[in-house]
């Protein structure tokens, strides 16, 4: 074991080193005015993508415990570092494509902006849509659960349903709501209504004969049943439709948006700045909106981690 | 089979509530009509007029039937007003990216099940990717294209492209992963090379994972498209029509291409069902 580390650490430093020089060089052959010739210039691009991959194969390959976080991370890494490089090299027209230290200073100078188009479009729009989309559907589930001649009925609709482009729903809801976020919050609502209908009702489902039976012999009531029985057993399917529906949300508002906004939001701002050619801006929507999506997936699932930690999938 | 009747009542009662919604919202104009003429209003009027009307704010289901069947039927294919003009526009973008999109996620796929390094590096983006609002870059991409001059069906593409591409990443990965260590160490024992293992167990048991997520991956391609025909200022394909209809107040024109489009998706969804269902009867998977 020892040996081999030894033997492996030539490489693996050689690369570092390698690496270094390439960054340092680059800095070189970049610049304001290109000093290189363009065949330089790809060489060092694709020299920093190697050596770099060469890397993180070798870090893959090390089975240590903290490669699971660091290879991803290097390889993001990575791909910033190329963005950047590459625009600034074959001096990219921000119009086209900004480096990402563009993009960041943008978001630094614009805060207040990003706050009150974040506030609009995801606090006002998203969230209000989604805890009033997902608690009908949860309420709906339960009613439904009642009657099998109605699941029979409404889940095929459903299914059907939750496959269709239901963001086409948008133009319709801004005639319907107006401007604001209202119309935003109802199709968010529309969107994610199905996938949650869908995943609860199959939740609820998702008890044993052996367990209900136990309830009977209890004499637990239907109410009683549903609470202390069937509602937790439902809970891994409820959140995996929860899970899906963050990002319709999402995606609901900002779409909606684009047919019409009062002059705050995130959809309205990116419509606004592609007239305007106003790229940089844009991509700090899109960053604030990556953030914002990976967040709220993120509180979902650790409030799933917390309600389903019985569940065979979160132990271990 | 069996399901037919309730889904049949339910169908039904949802005709039913749409019409009743559609004589409530729109009485409001035949009121105001009705006050400006300075006569009353009967139930049968009431029925009458809300029902007909040009710009109702809410279409009753046989108008929205007409408005589809009018695009559809009643006019030239090549007509600008056609349905099944702006249905092909946003048909063929969308096919062209599912293909570009789903080739490429199944090539990754096949990458990141052979290559460690890959794994650890791109899965974990992989499945990020998914819980982020892709859909916002649309407009961008439009624009960025057509600012290279890059104009036409490819921009709309790209955009149905890099939507289907993630959820069949995802799919077919699982779907590669999804024989147990027995039946790996069986083709061992059998001295099967690396390709001949890929060819007859991890790529057929994929099968039900890849049709899974190509179900996802199209119907996500159809909505990409469309947003993708929002920013370019309502020129073709059923995006626009939307666009253009809630410019002008024409409310039976959204939906049409409303349901238009989900016809679009339903069809498409359909008939990856229907070779989902020939692949696997072909492979005695299913029953």
């Amino acid at each position: 074991m020892s040996m081999g580390s030894k033997q492996s650490l030539v490489p693996v430093v050689a690369g570092l080193l390698l690496f270094g020089l390439l960054v340092v060089s680059g800095r070189w052959i970049g610049g304001e005015v290109p000093r290189m010739p363009g065949a330089l210039r790809m060489l060092n691009l694709c020299g920093l993508w190697l050596t770099a991959w060469f890397l993180n194969a070798r870090l893959a390959g090390s089975g240590s415990a903290a490669a699971r976080y660091l290879v991803p991370a290097v390889f993001g890494l990575t791909l910033l570092l190329l963005w950047e490089r590459a625009v600034g090299m074959f001096a990219i027209s921000p119009v086209i494509l900004p480096a990402p230290s563009v993009i960041f200073a943008q978001v630094m100078s614009s805060l207040p902006t990003l706050r009150a188009d974040f506030v609009q479009t995801f606090v006002k729009g998203a969230l209000s849509g989604y805890v009033i989309g997902s608690g009908a559907a949860i309420a709906t589930a339960i009613v439904i659960d009642r009657s099998p001649f109605l699941q029979r009925g409404l889940l095929p609709v459903g299914n059907f349903v939750a496959a269709l482009p239901i963001v086409g729903v948008a133009p319709i809801m801004v005639m319907w709501f107006g401007f604001d976020w209202q119309s935003k919050a109802a199709v968010v609502v529309v969107m994610v209504f199905f996938p949650v209908l869908v995943n609860m009702v199959a939740g609820l489902k998702a008890t044993e004969p052996m367990q209900r039976d136990l309830m009977a012999t209890y004499s637990a009531s239907y109410w009683q049943t549903l609470v202390k029985l069937r509602l937790p057993a439902a809970m891994p399917f409820l959140f995996n439709g929860l899970k899906i529906a963050t990002t319709l949300a999402l995606i609901g508002a900002i779409v909606a948006e684009f047919f019409g906004s009062p002059i705050v939001g995130m959809g309205f701002r990116i419509t606004a700045e592609i007239g305007r050619l106003g790229l940089p801006m844009i991509w700090a929507e899109i960053a604030v909106a990556a953030l914002a999506g990976s967040a709220f997936y993120g509180a979902v699932a650790l409030i799933e981690k917390r309600v389903t930690f019985w569940h065979p999938s979160q132990r271990s | 089979m069996r399901n037919l009747l309730p889904v049949l009542t339910v169908v039904l009662v949802i005709i039913a509530v749409w019409y009743l919604a559609a004589v409530r919202l729109n009485s409001a104009w035949v009121y105001d009509q009705a006050a400006r003429e300075g006569r009353e209003v009967m139930l049968v009027d009431l029925l009458g007029e809300t029902l007909v009307q040009e710009r109702p704010v809410l279409p009753a289901p046989h108008q929205v039937a007409q408005g589809l069947y009018d695009g559809v039927f009643g006019q030239k294919v090549t007509s600008k007003r056609s349905l099944v003009y702006h249905g092909w526009v946003t048909l063929s973008a969308t096919l062209l990216g599912f293909v570009i999109g789903s080739a490429a996620g199944i090539l990754l796929a096949v990458g990141i099940v052979y290559n460690r390094a890959m794994d650890m590096s791109v899965m974990p983006w992989a499945i990020a990717s998914q819980t982020i609002p892709i859909l916002a870059i649309a407009p961008m991409i439009i624009v960025v294209l057509n600012s290279l001059g890059v104009t036409g069906i490819v921009p709309k593409a790209i955009i149905s492209a890099y939507l289907s591409f993630f959820p069949v990443v995802v799919g077919m990965v699982k779907g590669l992963r999804s024989p147990d260590a027995m039946q790996l160490d069986q083709l061992r024992t059998w001295n099967a090379n690396g390709v001949q293992s890929f060819g007859k167990l991890r790529l057929p048991s994929s099968m039900p994972y890849l049709f899974a997520s190509l179900k996802v991956g199209v119907a996500a391609s159809l909505v990409g498209t469309i947003v993708g025909e929002l920013p370019t200022g309502a020129v073709a394909g059923l995006g626009s029509r939307l666009l253009s209809g809630s410019y002008y107040g024409q409310t039976v024109q959204i939906w049409a291409a409303l349901f238009a489009a989900a016809i679009l998706a339903a069809g498409l969804v359909g008939l990856i069902g229907q070779a989902e269902r020939m692949v696997l009867q072909r492979m005695g998977l299913a029953r």
